[in-house]
């Protein structure tokens, strides 16, 4: 970590992103990443990539799937294409995270909150989601072709028995989510509105993340464990880990 | 609200007058273009049999059928009667125009060797999976200029994975049985890139894959 000095208790580092931004930055094996929706209203659309092999990336198919959910809450891992799983949800205030609404870009912006360019309001502009996770992978040498589902946390998307869907917001200050990393990767943030926020006013708003070091792993959690997948999954980040350091060892079958 | 039988239309198209026609055995990949205004239809043979499609601008693959903007666009889960298939770039790809079947699957994706391996056991890893017949495809294919990257989430047709509404999902059995069909028309030129599924772990094809038919009219 390049923070050497804690900031309090396990906290070693720690930043605001202002409404509507992007960035993105690697979290190592073994660290909790907290997201906390400072206000309330936030919406962190979020991708995940092996920091190592870039074309391993979140598999939301694969992740709903396996677990039998819709919904991603305490105890869902998210899982990359590969089977392996990039981390699991140790702890949820919220209770019900989206995955299945993308993302807003450029035009629905400006069809529903009106165009506010850099020159006209400099870094108040309204920004959307599909141009911050272009930005953000383009610096990591992805583009177009890398852009898949992703996730959005504080956004509860429901669906009736027709499948009609709609979003309920985060309204309480300070939730939070805590995702524990199994394998070192890249992680792709930006705040703009939910696709499916239809709020008059420019609904964007600023989110807080914590890195914080952890004593645990996946596996020490039942709520992760209980689930027969996730225990192979997890076999199958310990199988990678291996195979990293010792290319001649064979994997051996559950 | 939509009841079940009004997602319901038969098709005027006579077989006859399809100016290609082609089976397609479970565990084998279909890669074609359909030009814009062509008709493609999706016949499931001996029912319960599900056909993972993707899509792409046939002039631009890079340009492909996106899941969520289609959820996004249309406010629904489920690929039915009426929906637009929108890509990345938000133009209408292809439009479903007849269907006596349903209800289709955008959430499920493809089955692959890694997540068999999650979902059964390690054991299975070296069971076919659709991702194997697309990596295949875009491999031998390569006039399209096409690798993993591209294979993204897909369209389930046959395929039923209700939602329910406190956050559940599950691969029901089928709403498919014999001879039911999906058409769709093409709004672009598009490359229709379709696994005929053969996963036996869960009853997505009803443990028996089985033969799918594809047809285009002009």
């Amino acid at each position: 970590m390049p923070l050497t000095k804690k900031i309090a208790d396990n906290i070693i580092y720690q930043d605001t992103i202002p409404a509507g931004c992007h960035w993105s930055f690697v979290m190592p094996t073994g660290y909790t990443l907290r997201l906390i929706d400072i206000e309330g209203g936030t919406n962190v659309g979020m991708m995940l990539y092996n920091a190592q092999q870039l074309l391993e990336r979140l598999n939301i198919p694969d992740t709903l799937k396996c677990q039998h959910t819709f919904q991603l809450t305490t105890g869902h891992c998210l899982y990359s294409d590969m089977g392996r799983v990039f981390c699991s949800i140790t702890h949820d205030s919220f209770g019900w995270h989206d995955s299945v609404c993308g993302t807003c870009d450029r035009q629905l912006v400006e069809t529903r909150w009106g165009k506010l360019t850099y020159q006209q309001s400099h870094n108040a502009m309204h920004r959307n989601g599909h141009d911050g996770f272009l930005i953000e992978l383009a610096k990591h040498g992805l583009g177009k072709k890398d852009l898949c589902a992703n996730l959005n946390w504080f956004s509860k998307v429901i669906a009736d028995e027709q499948g009609n869907i709609r979003l309920e917001k985060n309204t309480e200050s300070s939730a939070y989510v805590d995702l524990l990393f199994e394998m070192e990767t890249l992680v792709i943030l930006q705040g703009a509105p939910h696709p499916l926020d239809v709020s008059t006013e420019w609904p964007a708003k600023p989110f807080h993340y914590q890195i914080l070091e952890t004593k645990q792993s996946s596996s020490d959690f039942t709520a992760v464990t209980h689930r027969a997948e996730n225990q192979r999954g997890l076999l199958n980040n310990r199988l990678h880990h291996l195979n990293c350091c010792r290319p001649e060892s064979s994997e051996e079958d559950a | 609200m939509t009841s079940a039988n009004n997602k319901l239309r038969e098709s005027a198209l006579k077989i006859e007058n399809a100016s290609y026609r082609q089976v397609i055995d479970a565990g084998n990949y279909w890669m074609h273009v359909i030009k814009a205004g062509q008709t493609l239809r999706l016949h499931d043979l001996e029912g319960n049999q599900a056909a993972d499609m993707l899509f792409y601008n046939a002039h631009n693959p890079t340009e492909r059928y996106s899941a969520v903007d289609t959820i996004r666009t249309q406010l629904n889960l489920y690929i039915q009667l009426g929906t637009k298939l929108i890509s990345t770039e938000n133009n209408v790809m292809l439009e479903v125009v007849a269907d006596t079947c349903g209800q289709h699957d955008t959430l499920g994706g493809a089955c692959a060797t890694e997540s068999n391996t999650v979902r059964y056991a390690l054991k299975k890893k070296c069971m076919h999976a659709c991702r194997d017949s697309w990596l295949l495809a875009v491999t031998e294919n390569d006039q399209y200029q096409m690798s993993k990257r591209d294979i993204t989430h897909n369209i389930n047709f046959f395929m039923n994975v209700p939602v329910t509404p406190d956050g559940g999902l599950t691969f029901a059995d089928g709403v498919s049985g014999a001879g039911k069909y999906v058409e769709l028309v093409a709004r672009m030129d598009v490359i229709a890139l379709l696994s005929n599924c053969p996963q036996l772990n869960n009853p997505c094809n009803a443990y028996n894959p089985t033969p799918l038919e594809v047809l285009i009219w002009d």
